[in-house]
């Protein structure tokens, strides 16, 4: 199957520290890839440079075989793509249901409505309420997102990203700093979405555990640079991987 | 309530005081005869829509401009000078509402695109930049806009105060060109509010909201935030144009001081804190409480002052001379934003709401 997300020789540079470095690399429907790699390989700066949040200095980015590389985040995110942020990302004073509700609405193409009232679109509501029941934050329907917890946060950055019903799912360290009996959920969805054979779907994941149940590939980060691609077996075995990252700390991560 | 865009007041004390600030203001010329209450009625009309049209943009969009006064002087000079040029009639009030408007959405368009993809602290200079050049031009093109000294003119015949539509008074007032005048102010300030109102509780309003919010975010969700930024001041600078062409219609002139002068910008801004900043119905409360108060106030103090001056009190006679009528309307600034940073609305908002603010 043809790629649905691919870099080629992508990069950025800040100043002189090259942080994305010449990443090749092409994703396909129904397939979870990890991206793993040790704390400052330049993960989330790759998740950036797909998803537009940050201009590449030099390489591409194609979605569906279209280059993306000269297109901003909305364009990127109307073409299919949806992306959970590692930081929460949240809209602090609006209640849980007015975030996803804005998520539904982007994704309903209903930008610039202004003739009628917004409790009108039903439809737009009743999905919001959906989504956030899938995620179990449906009796928090009415608080500020500033006011949850830090776990119910990480739910709504993923319910507003599953709003979008995006083509190509990216999550940053979804269950960062949960707690134990919350991770699960995430997971569910995580398994969930992958059970669709054309969604393609990338994880930035420390958990090894996490890791060897969900992935299909994994591709290793380390300075930038890819150091290793493919079969999760193989990669965790792989001398790279063992002396760059997961040697470290295997039973520790887990 | 669709005309209010299911958005009304919330709250017993809030809606009491807004059915309060409208019935007295639908009611005005019948409640308060007098020249001086009816003068400050129309102001209130006018200040409001001035006042919710920046709320538009600073309150629910988040952003920050200093040259909101700007459209409402391209508003006021633009009938002004079309009926100080053309002659009292409707034809001219409306060449020159629609060629304020035209020039307002110029100029909004213009700021908008060329600036607000940059910081927000950058784009308020700018704003103050054009503002200020704007400000300079009105009063350099002398020929034009009558330079410092502004234009008075004629407005149609139907709102001269000497119009006369029926031989006997209505409820004790004559019915006069200036009873139809101070309503055509009123209920076009109450349409263009409602208008408003609907903006900001339609899905592009709710956008607004959003990108005030996390406009990081908002991108990421698909939204492209300078087309609605631009929009929004778009909307809000054509409603700072109607107010202006209102406050013209009413006075029957335009001049720097009243239609473009710094001052304005600064009563606005008082005027939307005080009242309630990201809720329209703030901009009633706000507009209605400072109108007021720069009327009579000043009133109010000399009262205080000749009775304490009887009653040989120190000191007081001194503080409450009519004269220091700015010291105690900045003191009571100062104070409103300590004790009620989110304004008279906020303050009066149900205690269970707080968790629900949308």
């Amino acid at each position: 199957m043809s790629p649905s997300l691919e870099t080629r020789g992508l990069t950025v540079r800040f100043g002189g520290h090259v942080a994305v470095d010449h990443v090749t690399c092409a994703f396909r429907p129904g397939e979870l890839t990890a991206i793993v790699g040790p704390n400052g390989a330049g993960k989330t700066t790759y998740f950036n440079l797909i998803s537009g949040q940050l201009r590449a200095s030099d390489g591409a980015v194609a979605i569906f075989g279209r280059d993306v590389t000269r297109l901003g985040a909305p364009e990127r995110t109307r073409l299919g793509l949806g992306r959970a942020f590692q930081l929460t990302n949240l809209f602090p004073q609006l209640a849980v249901a007015e975030n996803v509700r804005l998520a539904v609405q982007a994704h309903a193409g209903v930008h610039y409505d202004m003739r009628r009232p917004w409790r009108g679109r039903r439809d737009l509501i009743d999905k919001a309420e959906a989504v956030l029941g899938s995620v179990g934050l449906g009796d928090r329907r009415g608080t500020q997102a500033a006011a949850l917890s830090h776990g119910d946060q990480r739910k709504l950055e993923v319910a507003m990203m599953m709003a979008l019903e995006p083509k190509i799912a990216m999550f940053d360290e979804p269950t960062a700093g949960m707690s134990v009996d919350e991770v699960p959920v995430v997971l569910d969805l995580i398994a969930r979405l992958k059970s669709d054979p054309t969604r393609t779907i990338l994880l930035v994941e420390h958990k090894m555990d996490v890791v060897r149940s969900l992935a299909d590939r994994i591709v290793v980060l380390v300075n930038g640079r890819l150091a290793a691609d493919g079969e999760p077996q193989a990669v965790i075995a792989s001398a790279v991987v063992q002396e760059a990252y997961l040697g470290i700390a295997p039973g520790k991560a887990a | 309530m669709s005309l209010l865009s299911g958005d009304g007041p919330r709250g017993r004390p809030l809606q009491i005081l807004i059915g309060a600030v409208v019935l007295a203001l639908m009611l005005a010329p019948f409640l308060f005869p007098g020249a001086k209450a009816l003068n400050t009625s129309a102001k209130i009309c006018v200040m409001i829509l001035l006042v919710a049209s920046y709320d538009v943009l600073i309150g629910y969009a988040g952003i920050v401009s200093f040259a909101h006064v700007m459209f409402f002087g391209v508003g006021a000079y633009g009938v002004g000078l079309a009926l100080y040029g053309l002659g009292a009639s409707w034809t001219a009030v409306a060449i020159g509402l629609v060629a304020a408007a035209a020039l307002s959405l110029a100029l909004a368009l213009a700021i908008g695109l060329f600036s607000l993809r940059v910081q927000s602290i950058f784009f308020a200079m700018v704003t103050l930049a054009v503002a200020y050049a704007f400000n300079v031009l009105a009063s350099q093109l002398s020929d034009i806009t009558g330079g410092e000294d502004g234009r008075s003119f004629k407005v149609p015949a139907a709102l001269q105060p000497g119009f006369k539509w029926l031989d006997h008074p209505i409820f004790g007032v004559p019915a006069s060109g200036k009873l139809i005048a101070y309503y055509l102010v009123f209920f076009v300030a109450a349409v263009a509010f409602l208008v408003l109102l609907r903006v900001v509780n339609s899905p592009f309003g709710r956008v607004l909201q959003a990108i005030r919010e996390n406009p990081f975010r908002a991108e990421a969700l698909g939204y492209r935030i300078v087309f609605h930024r631009t929009l929004a001041t778009c909307i809000s600078a054509l409603g700072a144009t109607v107010a202006g062409a209102l406050s013209a219609l009413w006075l029957r002139y335009v001049g720097p001081d009243t239609a473009l002068s710094f001052s304005i910008q600064v009563d606005v801004l008082v005027m939307v804190v005080v009242g309630g900043m990201g809720s329209l119905w703030g901009a009633i409360v706000g507009a209605a409480v400072f109108v007021v108060a720069e009327g009579y106030l000043q009133d109010l103090m000399g009262a205080l002052a000749n009775a304490a001056a009887e009653a040989h009190l120190p000191l007081l006679p001194g503080l409450f001379d009519p004269h220091r009528w700015l010291l105690w309307l900045g003191l009571a600034f100062v104070l409103a934003v300590y004790f009620a940073p989110a304004g008279i609305v906020g303050a009066l908002k149900p205690a269970e709401g707080k968790g629900k603010r949308t």
